[in-house]
């Protein structure tokens, strides 16, 4: 995308002025969309997005610069804004020398969806609104949304580092409503991997639109969830979001080191029950928040948060981690050239407990059973967070029974961590989530295997 | 028109006069650029400096639509993208109401959109401008930190062009300040928030933006989580907005005539209290989003959507309305070079009562004056009109404000809370978003706490 003699020149451009790092991060990424709704594809989309953001950093302040222009003139152009922003000085020369790293992909892609024919892609969409609609006559609308991408990225720094990588995304997203005596009730569905068009030699999409039009059909029948205290058992894979707001935000090393996190200052100690151990993992093979390598250039890794209740570590950016003189943890993330890079998770979940999912639900004598999970977010200073349950049952003595309406949960993080009194052995990664922070989404996942807090606060109307 | 607009609005015809017979083409161009600067304990901690442009292109051939956008303006790529948008015809479903916008007559309410003052504005008075704002909210309580302290601009070109006569383009800058404050006492830390917007530095109000940014996070210092219960709410201008931006979704012409509005069919019928009337009105140069065109090209315009609790109509760009057999009511929307148009309410407005919040708060028992909420995007499903959110305030006892509460929820439904507003203030804020704020006094919302 751009010479390794023409990253060195820019670097050296943006070192003069006596900066202490320099970076550039660029990216040209193709995409391709396409919207089904109302039963017609409405549009295929093609995208193309290219450019470069240039960092460079002196004492405490970061200078930041971006062009769509990838030429030697456009990137010196702005490495000259981005040092300038930095801080005036006199650095004088520096040469950069350039190595390339070996980059280590956690899976190999069989088929690049560029080069899949948008035929295939549309198609797609058919198969889910013909496989919804025929779930039962109670869907009345069906929308169904496929999108890929193929970005070629490249970071080289001030350091000596330079590596790149192509990430391959393909996703769907299924959103049914349907109709009955008591309004409309809304359903959905989502896939995305890091891997090509394979993806959906694997997966049966037509399940996935079957699965969105039972939620909305059942949901018809739901009451209003209760309102107040009371336990909750969360199914498999959607709820990994409660990790990502309850502790995955307060471990981020931007909000620890500005004391704006209630984990600050504490790791050693125990910060959740002991059946929970927290892991954010950059490597899993194909996962929507997996990476070879962060947006800083450095390779992701597992990174253990929580072990047994024990906070262990935080996740670190290249910036805070050069700080403190430590290695970089691969977390290093921004949602394009255009923005700087922040502390963000990738892949966060739970690991296996030994309790088997059906006892946990059967030593419930009543409570809340949230089969799926929509955002949430979180205020990481204080630790209070909310999360949507958008698919959810009472549990009546020890039985899964009459559905509910959506509503929110809301609890305080290391309150939560502590309370959680049961861990099943049924781990398995959620569905597609975006992340925002600052004003930047990027693509994370989530997983754990199903397991109950003793009490949450369940934002309902029913007493 | 200032000479770089000209050269989008070169580039847009440019690509429309390539349009075949039977062909329909719109090309969106546009360019623009921000800072960002963030102040920490005096420093600058970053310093981002950002132009970027780009094209969309929407073809329409036999019904059928395809669109393809790239984020820059190099003449080949603008070629490729015209070429992309054309094979992606191909794929679309034939949709007879498929077409762009017309010019319709109706005349632009001229906006004062861009401000020489900010152009020309120094990078070191922009710094010094979050350095200030950091130091008086230091100043307000010694329990304080500053997490962040920043001053941002923007400014943007947008030139629009479509064979079927829409030729319009513009340009718009703007800026605001923002403070995020810790309060600490003890073990416990609340956070809080202020800002100030304008369309140059001389209209903030750092004064204002930095007693908020205080107050937010002070007055939750020692709150608790309360008993459930069922009562009134006072929603606090902030919070008010938010959840109109929520309502003016519901009234989408889009989602209409999908058959996914919770109030379709309703037209003429009373679906809130008497006392709400509710304006989409983005001529309005009060309102932050004040616009004198839409996301198709037509003129913004003044939209009355609930008359005393009656619901009058929908909002629609030229899509939707061809559809539901009415006109468009000006309301398409755009995010950017990157897509085609959707439907929203551009400048919402409840129209004012009389009273004060103080005055409101005096007339309730037991209620909640509802100062911040959280979770809005995940816990209100607009479709079935189930609202849950997140909430922190303070209590209302016999007519006053009581203790602070955090760490509950306040739940309804959409439709119920709307027949439920009790009285509107006439406290109007005009917040940078899409719907002016104003105290709202609603009854019978579920509070879910300890």
């Amino acid at each position: 995308m751009i010479d390794q003699d023409v990253c060195q020149r820019v670097l050296a451009r943006a070192m003069s002025t006596g900066a202490d790092f320099a970076e550039i991060y660029a990216e040209d990424k193709r995409s391709t969309s396409a919207g089904l709704d109302d039963g017609k594809v409405e549009q295929v989309t093609s995208g193309r997005d290219r450019g470069a953001g240039i960092r460079v950093i002196a004492g405490e302040t970061t200078g930041f610069a971006h062009t769509s222009d990838l030429t030697e003139d456009g990137l010196l152009a702005a490495a000259g804004a981005a040092a300038a922003a930095a801080r005036q000085g006199d650095g004088g020369t520096r040469t950069i020398a350039l190595t390339k790293a070996t980059v280590r992909r956690p899976q190999p892609v069989e088929r690049y969806p560029d080069g899949v024919a948008k035929a295939d892609k549309v198609e797609l969409l058919r198969r889910i609104d013909e496989s919804a609609r025929a779930a039962g006559g109670e869907i009345v609308q069906v929308s169904a949304g496929y999108g890929d991408s193929v970005k070629r990225v490249l970071v080289a720094n001030s350091d000596g580092l330079l590596a790149d990588d192509d990430v391959v995304r393909c996703l769907l997203r299924i959103s049914t409503v349907a109709d009955g005596d008591t309004g409309q009730q809304t359903g959905f569905t989502s896939l995305g991997h890091t891997i090509g068009f394979e993806v959906f030699d694997q997966v049966d999409v037509e399940e996935l639109a079957r699965d969105a039009a039972r939620q909305a059909i059942t949901k018809l029948g739901a009451r209003p969830a209760p309102s107040g205290s009371l336990p909750v058992v969360i199914k498999h894979g959607t709820g990994g979001v409660l990790f990502h707001e309850a502790c995955g935000h307060g471990l981020e090393a931007d909000f620890v080191a500005k004391g704006a996190s209630v984990y600050a200052e504490r790791t050693g100690e125990l910060v959740a029950s002991p059946l929970v151990t927290v892991v954010d993992d950059g490597t899993m093979a194909g996962e929507w928040g997996t990476l070879a390598i962060d947006d800083e250039g450095h390779a992701t890794q597992r990174n253990p948060l929580i072990e047994a209740g024990v906070l262990t570590d935080y996740m670190w950016d290249f910036l805070r981690s050069r700080k403190q003189g430590r290695a970089p943890s691969g977390n290093g993330r921004r949602q394009s050239y255009a923005h700087l890079p922040m502390v963000r998770m990738t892949n966060t979940f739970v690991t296996d407990g030994d309790s088997d999912p059906d006892d946990i639900v059967r030593s419930t004598e009543r409570g809340v059973y949230v089969a799926r999970l929509g955002g949430g977010s979180v205020n990481t200073a204080t630790g209070d967070f909310v999360f949507g349950m958008t698919e959810a049952y009472l549990i009546e003595h020890g039985e899964i029974t009459a559905p509910l309406r959506e509503a929110n949960l809301i609890g305080n993080g290391p309150q939560a961590l502590r309370d959680i009194d049961a861990v099943g052995n049924d781990f398995v990664m959620g569905g597609p989530g975006t992340c925002g922070k600052d004003g930047q989404g990027v693509p994370v996942g989530t997983g754990q295997p199903t397991l109950r807090v003793s009490k949450m606060t369940i934002g309902g109307t029913a007493a | 028109m200032s000479e770089s607009l000209d050269v989008l609005a070169g580039l847009a015809d440019k690509v429309v006069a390539q349009a075949s017979a039977g062909e329909q083409v719109e090309a969106y161009v546009s360019r623009g650029g921000n800072t960002d600067v963030r102040v920490y304990q005096g420093e600058v901690e970053h310093f981002v400096s950002a132009q970027s442009e780009g094209i969309g292109v929407r073809v329409i051939r036999d019904g059928r639509t395809g669109f393809a956008y790239a984020g820059t303006l190099d003449p080949g790529a603008v070629d490729e993208v015209l070429a992309e948008a054309r094979d992606n015809v191909a794929f679309g479903t034939v949709d007879d109401w498929a077409g762009l916008a017309e010019p319709d007559g109706v005349a632009r309410t001229p906006q004062m959109l861009w401000n020489d003052t900010l152009a020309g504005y120094a990078t070191s008075d922009k710094i010094e401008l979050a350095q200030e704002l950091e130091r008086r909210t230091l100043g307000h309580d010694r329990r304080l930190r500053i997490d962040d302290s920043n001053y941002a601009d923007a400014w943007g070109e947008v030139a629009v062009a479509t064979t079927t006569g829409i030729r319009e383009a513009g340009r718009e800058n703007g800026c605001y300040v923002s403070v995020s404050t810790l309060a600490d006492d003890g073990d416990e830390t609340q956070t809080g928030f202020g800002f100030s917007v304008g369309r140059e530095p001389g209209e903030f109000d750092l004064d204002r933006a930095a007693r908020e940014a205080a107050e937010r996070a002070t007055r939750l210092l020692g709150a608790t989580k309360p008993p459930s219960r069922r009562l009134t709410v006072v929603l606090d201008p902030f919070v008010t907005a938010q959840f109109l931006g929520i309502i003016g979704s519901t009234l989408n012409g889009e989602s209409v005539v999908k058959g996914r509005s919770l109030f379709r069919g309703r037209l003429g019928e009373m679906i809130a209290a008497p006392g709400v009337s509710l304006v989409d009105d983005p001529t309005n140069a009060l309102a932050y989003t004040a616009t004198d065109v839409d996301g198709d090209g037509l003129a913004a315009r003044r939209n009355e959507l609930i008359v005393a609790g009656e619901l009058r109509q929908f909002v629609h760009n030229s899509y939707s309305a061809r559809r539901a057999d009415v006109r468009s009511t000006g309301n398409a929307t755009r995010g950017g070079y990157a897509g085609t148009p959707g439907v929203g309410c551009l400048a919402l407005q409840l129209q004012p009562g009389a009273r004060s919040q103080t005055e409101l708060i005096a007339d309730i028992d037991d209620g909640l004056l509802v100062q911040q909420v959280s979770g809005l995007h995940s816990g209100v499903n607009t479709v079935s009109g189930d609202f849950s959110t997140g909430a922190s305030g303070i209590l209302i006892t016999d007519g006053a404000l009581g203790a602070p509460v955090r760490e509950m929820t306040i739940a309804s439904t959409l439709q119920r809370m709307l027949l439920d507003v009790v009285e509107v203030g006439a406290d109007v804020d005009w917040l940078p978003m899409r719907a002016a704020g104003v105290s709202l006094v609603i009854a019978d919302v579920m509070m879910s706490g300890s």
